[in-house]
């Protein structure tokens, strides 16, 4: 499994600046910045919100309050390994949450953040158009199907070994 | 146009929205987020009124009056939604009325009790509580909110500062800075503006009322208090007087009553900020200065230019306000010649604002070695303190401010509301370039609540061109004009508060819609009944300047008069910008 790749602060900032000046005399350019930022970075740290607020001339009260409004955009940087679950209606009727409560006890965060160590985030997701195969689950690229809960740990103890002799 | 409110008839204009029409008919209709001209959102739903032939209740503060339209506001069914909607609002609210800031002048106290409601009927999740009190000037109760946004419409619309927005959605929406930051860490200015509207105890003004009262208790304390311009036409207020009443010289007597070894006058620093800055703006002119010139009294306006115009703080005036001339005279001269160690002194001021509170926090705030003042109370707070100690402002006798400071020009007075500091600048820097007497000290081109007054006057024979804001929401084309090599005044005034100092943060809040009009045209009255109405003709402040400081602008001066500005803006992008990266690397 390939890990997510982030890339240094220096080459960050000139991102942001980058997307930014693209669109800072566009009206109504808000949101497409925040999303072209959350591709480029993982998420929307509080300093590319300043940033943003400043050069076009938004409050940054503003700005986090959009942010904070939709549920796709996230102020916490994803893992190195980014679970996503679906909740489609399919994946929920076959047990989803059930998942998700067990990925929750096995990484010690709720859905939404993630571990302190930045190694793994829990994300909910919509419809992946899997449904004949679900409960669904994404992380980074790979895809895991028809999984039941008792798997969960094994999933990710797997993970944590292969990444634990890959830095070793 | 005719309606029928209850079974009256009456005639209205067209365009009027029920609620409008009801008050004017002189039937109330109670109402919660409603802030007229500046939050008429509908969104708490307290003025639903019952519509004949309408299907649902509509809220009469954004529902237009219509010909023949018949409207009940206190049937059965209107008085058991309404009970509804403030039993679903107390829900969500902690039962602590009795130890709240607000307690008896809570709005949404007052529409429990004139709904009758008698218990809790509805019991739940509470939302989340944060309390932040990290501000000098203002501490935020989110528990205490019940999401009207009043704060939100005078801080955007009014103030143009945004610091705060609605933060997430749905039951955890707070209202909050960007990320349920501390509002310290926000672009807030700390004018208080949000706390005059505040209809619960979710933002109150931090007091200082308690480290006050210590000090007054310490027998090793010399305890010297100021008052602004402000404060004398409003704290009768506090106890039933009608706004803009003057009691000057009650309070204090009343201020000596509770315990300050020294009454001064704000004043009187205001006639030495005019000396300081009238020189400074003539230097400025004849010697290519920076230009246009802007006033620097009013601390939420310094606030504002530091975060939204940092590039442009050169132009404003490095004169520190009043409030800090006094701290910092106070605490050099004053000590000097009365014998007193400046450790010993504890400089209280009394002001209209809030934001007074932040600025005499300021690291720069301490020329005289010590903090140039130690305790800021608004108007509000010396209220308070007068009621606990049982001290009657109306039964107080008259006195006379104390002695090295205690005279202050009617140019001084009229510091305290909109368009005062340009026109007592006015009077002495036309004396002192022409020599020559005014005819007229009124200047009643730069009076009024006009957002933005401009004019220009003659003074020999050249053409000054002149402006006067209030209301920061007014200033921000100005601004961009200077930004951009435009402007063409040589002096600006700005307050940040609407009406000036006279409409502060930390005023007595009130519901009477002519309040400025009311406080503003008691300090002319002020102003007019005082034997000196010019700055430089004060004799307390020639006599400072003889004794201790030289001439304006001098070495003294520099050193205790004299500030300079810092970029806030650029600060927070860079302190986010390390804490960010560094719990990264």
């Amino acid at each position: 499994m390939e890990v997510r790749q982030v890339d240094n602060p220096d080459v960050q900032r000139q991102k942001v600046e980058d997307i930014i000046s693209a669109y800072r005399d566009k009206p109504g350019a808000l949101i497409p910045v925040l999303h072209e930022i959350q591709n480029a970075l993982g998420y929307l740290p509080r300093w590319v919100q300043y940033r943003v607020s400043n050069i076009m001339n938004i409050p940054v009260s503003e700005v986090n309050s959009i942010i904070s409004f939709y549920a796709l955009f996230s102020e916490k940087p994803k893992g190195e390994y980014a679970i996503g679950v679906c909740k489609g209606t399919a994946c929920y009727v076959r047990g989803a949450d059930k998942i998700i409560e067990k990925l929750e006890e096995e990484l010690g965060i709720e859905a939404g953040d993630t571990t302190p160590d930045g190694k793994f985030s829990i994300e909910v997701m919509r419809c992946l158009g899997a449904c004949g195969l679900g409960p669904v689950m994404v992380i980074n690229d790979d895809i895991y199907t028809r999984i039941k809960p008792d798997k969960v740990k094994d999933i990710i103890n797997a993970i944590r070994q292969k990444d634990g002799s890959e830095t070793t | 146009m005719q309606i029928k409110i209850n079974g009256v008839v009456s005639e209205v204009q067209p365009g009027m929205t029920i609620l409008e029409a009801a008050r004017e008919m002189g039937i109330d209709i109670p109402t919660l987020c409603y802030l007229e001209g500046v939050h008429e959102a509908g969104a708490c739903r307290v003025c639903i009124v019952e519509v004949k032939g309408a299907r649902t209740l509509v809220p009469a503060c954004i529902t237009e009056a219509a010909d023949g339209m018949e409207i009940f506001t206190h049937t059965s069914r209107v008085r058991r939604a309404r009970r509804t909607i403030i039993e679903l609002m107390l829900s969500d609210h902690p039962d602590e009325c009795l130890t709240c800031g607000k307690n008896n002048q809570c709005e949404l106290q007052k529409l429990a009790r004139a709904m009758n409601i008698q218990e809790r009927k509805y019991e739940g999740e509470y939302s989340s509580r944060v309390i932040d009190d990290g501000s000098p000037a203002v501490i935020r109760d989110s528990g205490k909110c019940i999401l009207c946004r009043r704060c939100l419409s005078v801080c955007s619309m009014i103030q143009d500062v945004n610091a705060i927005a609605p933060i997430g959605r749905g039951f955890k929406t707070v209202i909050a800075p960007a990320g349920k930051e501390p509002i310290n860490q926000s672009p807030c200015v700390q004018c208080g503006q949000c706390v005059n509207v505040c209809p619960t105890g979710a933002i109150i003004e931090k007091s200082d009322v308690i480290r006050v009262w210590e000090a007054l208790e310490d027998p090793r304390k010399h305890v010297v208090v100021q008052v602004a311009p402000a404060v004398r036409v409003a704290i009768g207020e506090v106890f039933g007087l009608e706004p803009g009443t003057s009691v000057t010289w009650k309070m204090v007597s009343a201020l000596k009553k509770l315990g300050f070894d020294r009454v001064f006058d704000t004043n009187f620093t205001a006639d030495l900020t005019i000396m300081e800055e009238g020189s400074e703006l003539i230097q400025r002119i004849n010697e290519g200065g920076r230009l246009p010139m802007i006033t620097s009294c009013s601390p939420g306006w310094i606030n504002y230019m530091e975060y939204f115009f940092p590039q442009l703080v050169e132009h404003l005036s490095t004169c520190k306000s009043p409030q800090q001339m006094f701290g910092a005279v106070i605490k050099t001269y004053y000590a000097d010649k009365a014998g007193i160690p400046a450790e010993n002194i504890f400089a209280v001021s009394v002001m209209p604002c809030t934001a007074k509170k932040y600025e005499s926090q300021r690291p720069e705030m301490y020329s005289s070695g010590y903090r140039d003042v130690d305790a800021v109370l608004t108007t509000r707070e010396l209220g308070a303190m007068l009621k606990e100690a049982g001290i009657d402002l109306l039964s107080c006798g008259e006195e006379t401010f104390d002695q090295p400071f205690g005279a202050g020009s009617g140019a001084g007075a009229i510091f305290g509301n909109t368009g005062g500091v340009m026109e007592a600048a006015l009077r002495t820097v036309y004396e002192i370039l022409t020599g020559d007497e005014l005819d007229n000290l009124n200047f009643h081109q730069v009076r009024g609540l006009t957002g933005v007054k401009e004019t220009s006057v003659k003074i020999g024979g050249r053409e000054f061109s002149v402006a006067v804001v209030h209301g920061l929401g007014n200033i921000r084309k100005i601004l961009e004009d200077i930004d951009k090599g435009r402007s063409r005044y040589h002096f600006i005034e700005v307050m940040c508060c609407p009406g000036g100092c006279i409409g502060g943060g930390g005023q007595p809040i009130s519901k009477d819609p002519g309040i400025k009009e009311k406080r503003i045209a008691g300090l002319y009255r002020e102003d007019e009944g005082l034997p000196v109405r010019k700055s430089h003709e004060n004799p307390a402040v020639q006599e400072l300047y003889r004794e201790f400081l030289g001439h304006p602008l001098g070495h003294r001066s520099h050193e205790l008069l004299h500030t300079r500005y810092r970029n806030r803006r650029e600060q927070e992008y860079e302190n986010h910008w390390k804490t960010d990266s560094l719990s990264k690397a």
